[in-house]
């Protein structure tokens, strides 16, 4: 599983999911944005980096807001890239996503950056796809999300310097969150002090301790000293499965609010993956306050992306 | 027919407590006698077996043949050719083909199929509701008429308990076995996974223990209600034990079957998004193995059965919550058996009693058993031979199963059916 | 090679002089001078004071612009561009240490022309050494070299600046 995402020489060929990297590759991909941060703030945003290579966003489940940040980082490296829609149900077949890779194969493309409903599906494409393709897990099912954890992390780094005192929180809907799995991960990776999870115990899933963090099932014992506030977007459909009785309710029991983050460190900083419900699981006034890096991670978002892109395509697959 | 002799192996028969070096003799397709020599027999044919065991040919509780329906998974010639070669001589086939077996028609039908796949012991079991649908009663009656040897509604809910409870109470009528998959639709929720720490680190839809342990509850409290012979379909998790455990001390008529590779593979071992790995029950926690294999020793689990479920390449092609469960298992039953007599979970008569008589019982069939008069259905194999689990070794058409490269100890080297050499396993000496 | 003949302050002396008279022969206005970070920038900064130039010293850093992508070691310690905001029309003297294949002066033009379409660009270097690859070469320099073959020079500084030939172990050669 993890080497599937290393070459023989121990690099980084596919970013699918965050186990199973080493801290040294997790501060490579950090280092290199860094480097990227720059390109977004000159007069001519882009340079030559990928020119002539085919970068493929696949997104198999909307999503406007990562495709962008997918399509402006590839731009900004003068890739070629192409994004494709595909519309599907749940139950879409094994065959039609193999046809779709095969097909689009066909054409030599360099990178398949992909995004799909069913956990797995990143890792199902890296394995069934030619060796000098590169492919980028940009969300698939509950699994990973390992790009946003990677520019969750990257902001963290940029208002916080080190990993190593940091208390992080991680604040609502873990059960059927990637993004919430990966940042685990990477927070424990970068070595982190203590990571918590705050939420009810519906959007919990089972063992979720032995992934190495303290669980919380109230915010007043959740925020209390922490450096880094992570919100996770809650989706409507939870109050239609039973999960949870209302949005005001979990408002009132789990939303951001200027009390509660008075709780925090002072100088603790305020993250969300967005989009945001504002009133659900942040308060207005949070979300566009001065402790809120939100915006801040939207502009990291691309800056990573171009890093991630960059390094797996530099890196060329074992052919099998 | 021929008169047969399998010499010098070591006869282990459960059913008659004979475990001991000798001679097995077998004429007009029954058995003459084991270790004591005939008057007047002469062989035609005699199987050499010294240092090899032989036992009653194996009695699988769950084997999907895929025909009639699905044969681009499997068709009866392919898996029954698996199952001779896995020392199967009987086997019972849950009714979800196609057509599902809820009919007099379908059930003749696959009588006629065995009989030219010159596989003779193919014992269809019956949907207890038609189509599977989960609400009316089939026809039990006419189908076991039709020669069926239990109903069952195989992976598919049923609409209510009622429903259960009207099907138990109708079967039990006409004498009829119940064969349930102990599940709760409602907490299975499309689940995948074993619902525990494997399932969250690789954010796959869990399957609680509880959606099973819950249903063996309710369906003991039916099964007390009813009066009905209940047997439990392929369980996994240790409550379920426990539960089966406590009904039977009461003296409920219930007996319970586990498939092969619960009793081996945990969710720890699972290569993360490995399709081979997908199974229903899926691969619990070590404790439940654990409890599993305890179960087996102490009785309360009778039979291990293969749940054979052979499939097409593409149904095993995609991201794990899309693919389809099951594995293709009759191949690997014996070593996997003989690997749990190796852990000392259980000794060589009772994994053997687990595969023969006990499932014979169960049935009520008269197979299972080196008694004289009865069908020659026998097993002869070699418990120190080596071999791996690669396309020269194998029959099933599906090669789903996450032993595939594995090198196993034990192997099957020839399987009689009524007296009738139906496999004889063919080395290569190259 | 006798090291005396390239002592820096010698080689800068003449680079200014030469700077000098490409600056009026070629009417240059209010130039900017654009170092290759690193080596070019240290030597820009020298001439720039010795120039007495008004506007500050630019420096661009090429690892994004080089030809050779996947045989680049790493991309993590890459600089921000320093570029004054408008760079159309202007007069630009690009500054690095060693001209050797060209391949870097030639990265540099696609960044600098990245940024808008300069007047017209000089390109000063401390030394150039025998090898080119593309056809470009500087407008002055501090001094040719003809090295053996895998012979490099390299300029270490920022304080002091100096000047060392290296030659590859020849056992490395042999392999």
């Amino acid at each position: 599983m993890n080497n599937l995402q290393l070459n023989k020489e121990g690099k980084l060929h596919h970013f699918i999911t965050i186990e199973g990297l080493s801290k040294e590759i997790l501060t490579e991909i950090l280092d290199t944005a860094e480097s990227f941060l720059g390109i977004s703030e000159q007069p001519v945003k882009k340079v030559p980096l990928l020119r002539g290579k085919t970068i493929v966003n696949l997104f198999f489940e909307n999503s406007t807001r990562t495709r962008t940040t997918f399509e402006l980082a590839a731009s900004r490296l003068s890739a070629d890239v192409l994004s494709i829609n595909i519309a599907t149900s749940a139950t879409s077949k094994g065959e039609s996503l193999l046809d779709t890779i095969r097909n689009l194969e066909a054409m030599h493309v360099d990178m398949f950056v992909v995004r799909h409903a069913i956990s797995g599906a990143g890792h199902f494409i890296a394995q069934n796809t030619a060796p000098h393709i590169s492919v980028i897990n940009a969300g698939d099912g509950q699994h990973a999300h390992p790009t946003q954890a990677m520019l969750d992390m990257f902001t963290i780094r940029q208002y916080k310097h080190d990993f190593k005192p940091l208390k992080v929180a991680i604040i609502g809907d873990i059960l059927h969150s990637r993004v919430a799995r990966s940042q685990i991960q990477a927070l424990n990776t970068l070595g982190v002090k203590e990571i918590r999870v705050v939420a009810p115990k519906t959007l919990l899933p089972s063992h979720v301790e032995q992934l190495g963090v303290k669980v919380f099932n109230t915010m007043e014992e959740g925020l209390d000293d922490l450096d880094v506030i992570i919100m996770v977007r809650l989706q409507k459909e939870r109050m239609t499965s039973a999960l949870l009785p209302s949005e005001q309710e979990y408002f009132k029991c789990f939303g951001l609010t200027e009390e509660r983050l008075k709780l925090a460190k002072p100088d603790a900083i305020v993250m969300h993956p967005g989009p945001i419900n504002r009133g659900v699981e942040i308060a207005s006034s949070i979300a566009d306050g001065p402790q809120s890096v939100i915006l801040q991670q939207v502009s990291n978002g691309i800056a990573v992306r171009m890093a991630i892109m960059t390094l797996t395509l530099q890196n060329k697959g074992d052919s099998v | 027919m021929s008169k047969i002799h399998i010499a010098n192996g070591r006869i282990i028969d459960p059913a008659n407590n004979i475990d001991q070096t000798g001679s097995l003799y077998i004429a007009d397709g029954k058995i003459l006698s084991a270790i004591e020599a005939p008057a007047d027999f002469t062989a035609d044919i005699t199987i050499d077996a010294t240092e090899h065991i032989v036992c009653p040919g194996f009695i699988d509780l769950s084997v999907r043949l895929r025909d009639p329906g699905l044969t681009y998974k499997g068709t009866l010639q392919s898996e029954t050719t698996a199952a001779a070669s896995a020392g199967v001589t009987s086997l019972c086939l849950p009714p979800d083909t196609r057509p599902i077996i809820d009919s007099q028609a379908a059930i003749e039908l696959i009588y006629d199929k065995a009989e030219k796949a010159n596989y003779r012991h193919v014992f269809p079991i019956a949907a207890l509701t038609p189509q599977l649908r989960g609400i009316e009663l089939s026809s039990m009656a006419a189908l076991k008429q039709a020669g069926c040897i239990a109903v069952s509604n195989a992976t598919v809910p049923l609409a209510n308990l009622l429903v259960l409870r009207r099907a138990m109470e109708y079967a039990s009528s006409h004498d009829l076995l119940v064969m349930h998959h102990p599940v709760e639709p409602a907490l299975e929720n499309k689940g995948c996974a074993h619902e525990g720490f494997f399932s969250t680190r690789y954010g796959l839809p869990g399957i609680p223990e509880a959606s099973e342990s819950i249903a063996v509850a309710q369906c003991l409290e039916l099964a007390k209600l009813t009066d009905c012979k209940l047997h439990f379909s392929q369980i996994s998790c240790k409550s379920a034990v426990i539960k089966i455990q406590q009904a039977q001390k009461y003296g409920l008529d219930i007996s319970a079957d586990v498939a092969i590779h619960q009793l081996h593979l945990t969710e720890n071992d699972i290569e993360p998004f490995n399709s081979s790995y997908h199974v229903l029950p899926p691969f619990r926690t070590a404790k439940d193995r654990q409890m599993l294999r305890k179960g087996l020793a102490n009785g309360t689990i009778k039979v291990i059965c293969s749940d054979h479920q052979p499939h097409d390449l593409d149904a095993k092609l995609g991201a794990f919550p899309e693919t389809e469960p099951g594995i293709s298992s009759l191949e690997t039953l014996l070593p996997l058996m003989l690997s749990l007599v190796n852990d000392k979970a259980i000794n060589l008569t009772q994994g053997i009693a687990c595969l023969t008589q006990n499932p014979a019982e169960i049935l009520g069939l008269p197979l299972g058993a080196l008694s004289p008069g009865l069908d020659a259905d026998i097993c002869i194999f070699n418990p120190d031979l080596s071999w791996t689990v690669n396309p020269q070794n194998w029959n099933s058409a599906g090669q789903n199963t996450p032993f595939w490269g594995t090198t196993f100890k034990g192997r099957v080297t020839h399987t009689l059916q009524s007296g009738k050499i139906i496999y004889t396993l063919k080395l290569n000496t190259s | 090679m006798d090291n005396n003949s390239l002592k820096i302050s010698t080689l800068l002396a003449k680079l200014e002089s030469e700077l000098k008279q490409l600056i009026s022969k070629r009417k240059l206005k209010n130039p900017l001078m654009i170092g290759i970070h690193n080596g070019g920038g240290w030597i820009a900064e020298k001439l720039h004071h010795r120039l007495a130039l008004q506007e500050p010293v630019g420096i661009i850093d090429i690892s994004f612009y080089r030809d050779n992508f996947s045989q680049t070691e790493t991309f993590s310690q890459v600089k921000p561009n320093l570029l004054p905001q408008q760079m159309e029309g202007r007069d630009i003297i690009l500054i690095d240490d060693v001209f050797y294949t060209g391949r870097t002066a030639r990265s540099a033009l696609n960044a600098i022309f990245d940024y808008g379409r300069p007047r017209q660009v000089i390109l000063a270097v401390l030394i150039e050494q025998e090898g080119r690859e593309v056809p470009l070469r500087p407008d002055c320099s501090g001094q040719t070299l003809l090295l053996a073959n895998n012979e490099r020079i390299n300029l270490t500084g920022p304080e002091p600046l100096a000047l060392d030939i290296q030659s590859p172990d020849k056992q490395l050669t042999a392999a």
